[in-house]
């Protein structure tokens, strides 16, 4: 790497996460390497318990890995203890998950606070940065509800609005519209679409074709590791013409 | 461009070719742009032919090369009702696909796994672009319609393929 502009955000080597022993051993992340650009969307696909979630835990600090290393900016996070890693998680990544995991007991724009609270920032300038996040998750007025009373579209708007807090590197979203409807999904999706536009750097775990659709990359992962990987960028919309049967 | 569409869009009134052309154009957006001009007047000549469009000369625009105006014979008015009353659906060619992964595998010609991914690449980089194409045009216009019908559909595609997938890792697994 010549200079930091071209360092990865996320860069894994030979990451490996392992269950149980003997016969019982399962290889859940079996050898991943992975270089994630600053601004890129990367979508990882595969079916259930080829080991995309795990990895996604692995990459942002949730869990940590049996081998391998994980560098964010260039900072090895395998290997810090756990306050530094529970700091970094709090103020570099942000997560979005399947079942929202939002605090019940308060209110939308709390929530979304939260995490500049904890990562020390003053109230006012918290309370400042969730309002201008739920404006651009389009919730201004839904910010004194609590999340019971929002639909699933709205309360994993919420979620995303919150990842953001800290303005983190790279968010990691897993299966991000998992619990949504077609409806509800398509909201998240425009969303994920300008969060792209606007330059943030973002990994998917999916299912979702449409989701994954939004990416510029698409990895497909089986058994642990990666058997495919992808630019989707580039196509054209003449191409659409034959499946409407506009082509002869 | 089939014969019944350039007839059915001409139905509304007598119209000169490059009224029609925009009248398409506003219905498909922009897959509208695929559409190749040349090739939608060899099909007005052709409906001129048999006999179920009838050409005019209109004088006050003499000055145009495009001074035809088309209008429906009574047969192409016929003939559009018919086309209306038709139940057609396009069928995609899953046969080809599937007997494509069966013959790979048979005879060891290809991993199945390694095409249905090839597969899911091209799938996935039109659902991205139909899906931005949707986003781009105003809400409930034809054109947001038609792209919406178009990202249903490949999800549809996408869904058979992960089921493709399964089936054949568990038949590998299992042999």
């Amino acid at each position: 790497m010549s200079n930091a502009a071209d360092m990865p955000v996320l860069r894994a080597r030979g990451l490996r996460k392992e269950y149980g022993k003997g016969l019982g051993l399962v290889r859940a992340v079996d050898g991943v390497d992975l270089d994630i650009g600053a601004g890129e969307t990367v979508a990882v696909m595969g079916p259930s318990g080829c080991g995309k979630s795990t990895m996604l835990h692995l990459l942002g600090g949730l869990d940590r890995p049996s081998g391998g290393e994980v560098s964010l900016n260039g900072r090895r996070i395998d290997d810090i203890g756990e306050r530094a890693l529970a700091r970094m998680r709090r103020t570099v990544v942000g997560f979005v998950f399947q079942a929202f995991h939002l605090m019940e007991e308060l209110t939308a724009i709390e929530n979304v606070e939260l995490p500049a609270l904890l990562a020390g920032r003053s109230p006012r300038a918290a309370r400042r940065r969730a309002e201008e996040l739920l404006e651009q998750v389009g919730l201004t007025d839904r910010a004194r509800f609590l999340p019971s009373a929002l639909s699933g579209g709205q309360r994993q708007r919420v979620a995303v609005a919150r990842a953001l807090s800290n303005e983190p590197l790279v968010v990691l979203a897993d299966e991000p519209t998992g619990n949504l409807d077609s409806a509800a999904t398509l909201d998240v999706l425009q969303l994920f679409e300008s969060l792209h536009g606007s330059g943030q750097t973002l990994v998917i775990v999916t299912h979702d074709p449409r989701i994954a659709a939004t990416a510029d990359r698409l990895i497909s992962m089986r058994d642990g590791a990666f058997v495919d990987e992808t630019r989707l960028s580039g196509g054209t919309t003449g191409q659409l013409g034959a499946l409407v049967g506009l082509e002869d | 461009m089939q014969q019944e569409v350039v007839l059915a869009m001409l139905a509304k009134e007598p119209s000169h070719g490059y009224q029609l052309r925009a009248r398409l154009r506003d219905a498909l957006g922009p897959l509208g742009d695929a559409m190749n001009a040349g090739q939608i007047y060899v099909t007005l000549t052709r409906l001129e032919k048999a006999g179920l469009l009838a050409v005019e000369r209109s004088a006050e625009s003499a000055d145009r090369s495009d001074r035809k105006v088309y209008a429906l014979t009574p047969n192409g008015q016929q003939r559009v009702s018919e086309w209306i009353a038709e139940v057609s659906w396009p069928r995609p060619d899953l046969a080809e696909f599937h007997l494509k992964l069966v013959a790979a595998a048979a005879a060891g010609l290809a991993d199945p796994l390694t095409i249905v991914d090839t597969q899911r690449r091209e799938l996935l980089r039109r659902l991205r672009d139909a899906q931005r194409a949707a986003m781009a045009e105003p809400d409930r216009s034809d054109a947001a319609l038609l792209l919406e019908g178009i990202v249903l559909r490949l999800q549809a595609d996408l869904r058979w393929l992960e089921a493709c997938e399964k089936t054949w890792t568990h038949r590998r697994s299992g042999s």
